[in-house]
């Protein structure tokens, strides 16, 4: 009754058509009527006292409306870009959290930092007016690395942040495990091993394929804004934008997040831009419209990563975990982005225990500022940061104590019946099945070949590794209780709307918002399977918060395990619903009435009724139970997760360098993956694959690097270079499957995975590539020249 | 100073004037409403707006309004005829070769290009003629299988 | 980009006089440099000259002397080239090499080897194979036409027509891409004459330029053992983030090796 397309079905996408016939609709693909647009004035140094804007030539120029600065917003009495959750210090203070004005008012504090925006009639004409804006800047001295900015005499950003510190964080807080940071340093002390690093997390940039945009559009005569913006979660930006920056009434504005062409985190936050041209449209009352082009986004857009960690690894004799101890330096850039205190903290320490019975963990994090652009959630947002450190120093003991890296492994792992676990980082894990997974990995890597695939490659003069990670992530942001007690300035639960039409055919409204990760239909296909209509007569509804009610939107792997829960119990409740009307028609008790295949049925007779004779009944209620019953069938469920979900999985890479070159070409890449049940094999493939590609890419060839005073060197695809066709291997994935028990579809998810597990694979591999010829570390990302300086200095014996 | 440009587009004749420094990539998707060719980069690179110059792929974001004069230009949008979609759309589609769908009309309008010279390619093939279309959400991998599968399918209605 | 005068010239001669003309008018061919130039307003044209519209630019053709190449010759032409291919193999390999296939398409000999981009492929194979630029004006040997970092003999109006290759008895064209643009971060080009060998370098300098140490192994054995052990100074080689100076020297060696061993092959 589904069509086949229920649960488990790799249905090919319902969203394809639009995309591959070249009528999907971005935001820049939208154009209203008298509509300007928007160029904005941006800050060339990364640390400088502003003393003055000229626009007076920019004024003149043929098209040009108005140019607006931070004077101009402050007396507007717009708010300064919000923080969304609060990190606490050691000390009890609260994290430094310096106003972020959308234009500069002051200071400009990182290259790209907007401190202008022209408005004018062609897009040409607004930036050529940019260009005229006369800023009269006086340049401060300035920093761009965390490590130097922490240094006595390093330029101060803020004011409020002494030594350039925004927070001094540790896991877990004294007031709630006072024994840990003694335990872990005993554990240490005593340890049978000990085993040390330092690495270097680099600091990355999202780059969705499609550049951030928005458009506003304020209507004067009703007082209504409307706003296109490229978002993961436009009720989130309705929010900030209502109670912090424009500070409008919510039921004035309307926030739609049309296609939107990728995210990867870079899109969940309420950006200076959109800010900028909604406050813009509201002040000229014209539409205004604002595109970034890629450059501007290498500036703007939050970025990555870029921590420096040292961690310690104790062991005892038999090569058990004992304790671990990690050291933390998070570069967070010139201001607080929105969730950017957050994920080197909160998304990050509890997920240090990885898949190990390691009974001590401490944590400390230091969050600094520095003159570069904010860094907040990318893709997989503190847990890639959390799984490198681990399964980099869990393969530097194996390789010290000369011990196969899957058995070494083995020996630590939670096994299956010690869940529900509780890790000594916080974490309550409910499932999963890491032998099962790793037997997996090995299985389709083909582990037992290996030595004779070495011989091959050293015939071809190429060294060949082989690399293991096992991660675990939480996804399923989040319980909000627990999030709130976190520091949390939101709820992180999920809605859905379910809407049966008199014909049977049905809409969701979901709160998620997809920007590929196919919701149209796997969503579709829950529906599908639970009510027993045709997948082709279900559509979802996402991305206008005119629609659909108040969620939370898309990230941290949220949509299916939140999102798709709250489905889940709307369609129970239509299903509740519908069983009440069937009982009314069929004149049998609603006890009695059975829901399956699409069909209400009295049980254990032949009298049914259709779906859709139900929804017609509940709308042409001629004879319905009125007195008990109000017609209609259209449900609302709001899911808020007792946990996070717990997915995990392993990966084993096989990599060839060319130690004349420095090249690393992967041979095989193997995933296997616990992601709990599976709606669409196909689409969750695929999520695993482009993680996989991003984690290849930080591994290997991505890197946001800025000058030590913090001029942008990556600021285009000529010089940060981003992984293509011809840069990757195909991959051999595969999943086993262990249910979550904390949502109802047993569902965990699948987004970041391959970001995650990805990085630490890889390395482990170029480094078992490179270890017979002396080579004991190497940082991401490993280019050819990085991995040649490697081999020289190793020759060099350095 | 504007230039006046004549050119078929998708198969039908047309003219406008543009300024001299418009971009083909504007002029289909400002003036003419073709939205579907995309712009994601700034600097040649992304490949998210190639579209066809007389039968050969090129990036229309580095190409002149006024360059194509006399030429025959298509895009995405005319790629597939009366409702039926093209191999390589249909082969996109079963294959799961596209999750945002930013980078697939100029992905699709790249490989249509191949496949016109290699009719065949392998997976090395195909991974090589794609370095010019970059792609986040898919890691390529069903990419290169579409367009393998297109090849194959359109080797079989061409026998 | 800013506005500019559009002039789409009819003939070579044509061409020459609109750019003699005075102001800051340029050539316009494939435009795969130019117009990313233009876009990130390092250059302000006052007027673009198209050379689209000139057959007379266009065309391959075999002589005793060598290859003859139009220089409004795009890249897949060149690659795809049956005939050249037999005869000079390494320029197939060379216009196979450059950019991505949409680059190719547009792109243009002519276009590249005036433009002298110190990472480009082009002119590597036209100074390893000592090719000869002709211009409307005159002819240049390629060891004269590749000055500097975006700099040739070239004066003000002239208008390159075509390249001409000597035929080698056998060359190879060994590329290190840079992993970002792909523009060469190493090429070399290496290539053997009755009259000797001649090796050229591109990516690894400020230009161009010639390896003479090799070219003297090379002609004593002409083989990938040869080059062993020779080195190769970093002390004016690039460096920058993708390649430091020595790891570029390093690339230099390698590639030629390579280089010898494709034109083996």
């Amino acid at each position: 009754m589904s069509g086949g397309m229920g649960i488990g079905a790799s249905a090919p996408r319902s969203e394809d058509r639009r995309f591959i016939t070249g009528r999907g609709r971005y935001v820049d693909d939208i154009n209203l009527r008298s509509q300007q647009y928007a160029w904005f004035v941006r800050s060339p140094h990364p640390h400088a006292e502003l003393r003055g804007i000229d626009a007076g030539q920019a004024l003149g120029m043929p098209g040009v409306t108005a140019v607006l600065t931070g004077a101009d917003l402050e007396a507007d009495g717009i708010g300064p870009l919000p923080v969304a959750w609060g990190i606490t210090s050691v000390d009890g203070s609260p994290a430094v959290e310096p106003e972020f004005p959308a234009l500069a008012t002051g200071r400009v504090r990182y290259v790209g930092n907007p401190v202008a925006v022209v408005i004018a009639e062609t897009r040409a004409a607004a930036r050529d007016a940019a260009e005229a804006v006369n800023v009269h800047y006086e340049e401060l001295d300035s920093v761009s690395n965390a490590v130097a900015a922490m240094e006595e005499g390093a330029p101060r950003i803020h004011e409020a942040a002494e030594g350039n510190l925004c927070f001094n964080w540790e896991w877990l807080p004294s007031v709630m495990a006072p024994d840990a940071k003694a335990n872990t340093e005993k554990a240490l002390k005593e340890a049978a091993h000990l085993v040390s690093l330092e690495l270097v997390n680099n600091r990355l940039v999202p780059n969705a394929m499609e550049p951030r945009a928005s458009l506003a559009d304020f209507n004067s005569a009703t007082g209504q804004l409307t706003l296109y913006t490229t978002s993961q979660n436009p009720h989130v930006n309705r929010l900030l934008l209502c109670t912090a920056t424009l500070r409008m009434p919510e039921h004035k504005v309307r926030v739609v997040a049309p296609d939107v062409g990728g995210g990867f985190g870079s899109k969940i936050y309420h950006y200076a831009e959109e800010l900028a041209v909604c406050w813009a449209s509201r002040r000229l009352g014209v539409p205004v419209k604002w595109t970034a082009e890629r450059s501007e986004s290498f500036l703007g857009d939050a970025q990555g990563r870029d921590h420096l960690t040292r961690v310690e690894l104790a062991l005892d004799a038999e090569a058990r975990f004992t304790a671990l101890r990690v050291d933390t330096i998070a570069n967070l850039g010139s201001y607080v982005s929105t969730f950017g205190a957050a994920i080197p903290t909160v998304f990050y320490a509890p997920m240090l225990a990885g898949v190990y019975k390691t009974p001590n963990i401490y944590v400390t994090v230091k969050g600094v500022f520095t003159n570069t652009t904010p860094t907040d959630a990318y893709r997989g947002a503190g847990r890639p940061e959390a799984c490198y450190l681990i399964e980099r120093i869990v393969d530097e003991a194996a390789a010290q104590l000369g011990m196969d890296p899957a058995e070494i492994r083995r020996r630590n792992f939670i096994q299956p019946d010690e869940f529900p676990y509780q890790s000594p980082v916080g974490q309550l894990y409910d499932s999963g099945e890491f032998e099962g997974c790793l037997d997996l990995a090995m299985e389709i890597n083909g582990y037992a070949g290996f030595d004779e695939r070495r011989k091959q490659s050293e015939a071809r003069g190429r060294l060949r590794g082989r690399g293991m990670s096992f991660y675990i992530e939480a996804c399923g942001a989040a319980p909000s209780q627990a999030a709130g007690q976190l520091g949390a300035r939101a709820g992180l639960y999920e809605v859905a709307t379910v809407r049966v039409h008199p014909t049977g055919v049905v809409q969701v409204m979901t709160g998620t918002h997809s920007h590929g990760q196919s919701h149209e239909t796997t969503f579709a296909q829950i529906v599908a399977d639970r009510l027993g209509v045709d997948f082709s007569n279900v559509e979802i509804v996402h991305g206008d918060t005119g629609e659909v009610p108040f969620g939370m939107g898309t990230y941290a792997s949220r949509s299916l395990a939140v999102g798709g829960s709250a489905l889940v119990k709307a369609l129970d409740k239509v299903v509740d619903k519908g069983r009440k009307i069937a009982a009314h028609l069929l004149e049998a008790a609603a006890g009695d009435i059975e829901f399956g295949d699409g069909q209400f049925r009295v049980a254990g007779t032949d009298r049914q009724v259709a779906f859709g004779d139900v929804a017609l009944a509940a709308y042409v209620p001629h004879n319905y139970p009125l007195q008990e019953l109000e017609p209609g069938l259209e449900e609302t469920s709001f899911f808020d997760p007792e946990n996070f979900t717990f997915p995990s999985g392993c990966y084993i890479c096989e990599v060839e360098v060319d130690p004349e070159t420095g090249v690393v070409e992967i041979r095989d890449f193997a995933a296997a993956d616990d992601f709990g049940n599976i709606i669409n094999p196909m689409v969750v493939e695929g999520q695993v694959h482009g993680g996989l590609a991003q984690g290849i890419g930080q591994a290997l060839m991505e890197h946001c690097r800025y000058t030590p005073e913090g001029q942008l060197l990556t600021g285009s695809y000529m010089d940060y270079c981003m992984p293509r066709a011809d840069d990757l291997p195909s991959f051999k994935v595969a999943t086993r499957c262990t249910p979550t028990s904390f949502n109802p579809l047993g569902v965990k998810g699948c987004g970041e995975a391959g970001a995650i597990g990805a990085p630490p694979a890889i390395i482990n591999a170029v480094l078992d590539a490179l270890r017979p010829l002396g080579v004991r570390h190497i940082d991401m990302p490993a280019t050819p020249n990085a991995v040649w300086w490697a081999i020289e200095a190793a020759r060099s014996g350095e | 100073m504007d230039v006046q440009v004549s050119f078929t587009l998708n198969g039908k004749t047309v003219s406008a004037a543009a300024s001299s420094a418009t971009l083909l990539v504007d002029l289909l998707r400002n003036r003419f409403g073709l939205t579907g060719t995309h712009v994601g980069c700034d600097t040649s690179q992304c490949g998210a707006c190639v579209v066809h110059v007389d039968g050969a792929s090129v990036k229309s974001c580095t190409m002149l309004a006024a360059q194509v004069d006399g030429c025959a230009v298509d895009t995405i949008e005319g790629l597939s005829g009366d409702g039926e979609l093209h191999p390589l759309q249909q082969a996109f589609h079963e294959h799961h070769a596209l999750q945002c769908g930013f980078c697939t009309p100029g992905m699709i309008m790249s490989a249509a290009d191949l496949l016109k010279r290699n009719p065949r390619p392998s997976e090395l093939e195909v991974r090589d003629w794609l370095e010019g279309n970059m792609c986040r959400c898919t890691g390529y991998h069903n990419i290169v299988k579409a367009v393998r599968a297109a090849a194959g399918a359109m080797g079989e209605e061409g026998s | 980009m800013r506005e500019f005068n559009y002039y789409r010239a009819g003939s070579v001669r044509d061409a020459a006089k609109r750019l003699a003309a005075g102001g800051n008018a340029m050539l316009l061919a494939g435009g795969m440099t130019l117009l990313p130039a233009l876009k990130m307003r390092f250059n302000q044209p006052s007027e673009l000259i198209d050379l689209a519209g000139i057959n007379e630019l266009k065309g391959i053709k075999l002589s005793r002397k060598g290859a003859h190449i139009g220089a409004a010759t795009t890249h897949v032409e060149v690659a795809g080239n049956v005939e050249l291919r037999a005869a000079v193999p390494v320029l197939s390999q060379v216009a196979e090499s450059i950019g991505d296939p949409q680059v190719r398409n547009r792109g243009t000999l002519g276009g590249s080897v005036a433009n002298n981009d110190p990472a480009a492929d082009y002119p590597a194979a036209a100074l390893g194979l000592g090719a000869t630029i002709i211009t409307n004006k005159r002819k240049i040997s390629a060891d004269n036409f590749f000055v500097g970092m975006f700099e040739t003999a070239l004066n003000a109006g002239e208008v390159v027509t075509e390249v001409l290759f000597p035929l080698p008895q056998r060359a190879g064209y060994a590329k290190f891409p840079n992993p970002a643009t792909r523009y060469a971060l190493v090429g070399v080009c290496v290539a053997q004459f009755k009259s000797g060998v001649r090796v050229a370098v591109t990516g690894a300098g400020s230009s161009v330029h010639r390896l003479e140490d090799f070219e003297e192994a090379l002609e004593r054995d002409f083989s990938p053992g040869a080059l062993e052990g020779i080195p190769v100074s970093a002390a004016n080689l690039n460096d920058d983030m993708h390649a430091s100076a020595e790891y570029r020297a390093q690339l230099v060696g390698v590639m030629a090796r390579r280089a010898v061993a494709m034109a083996l092959d």
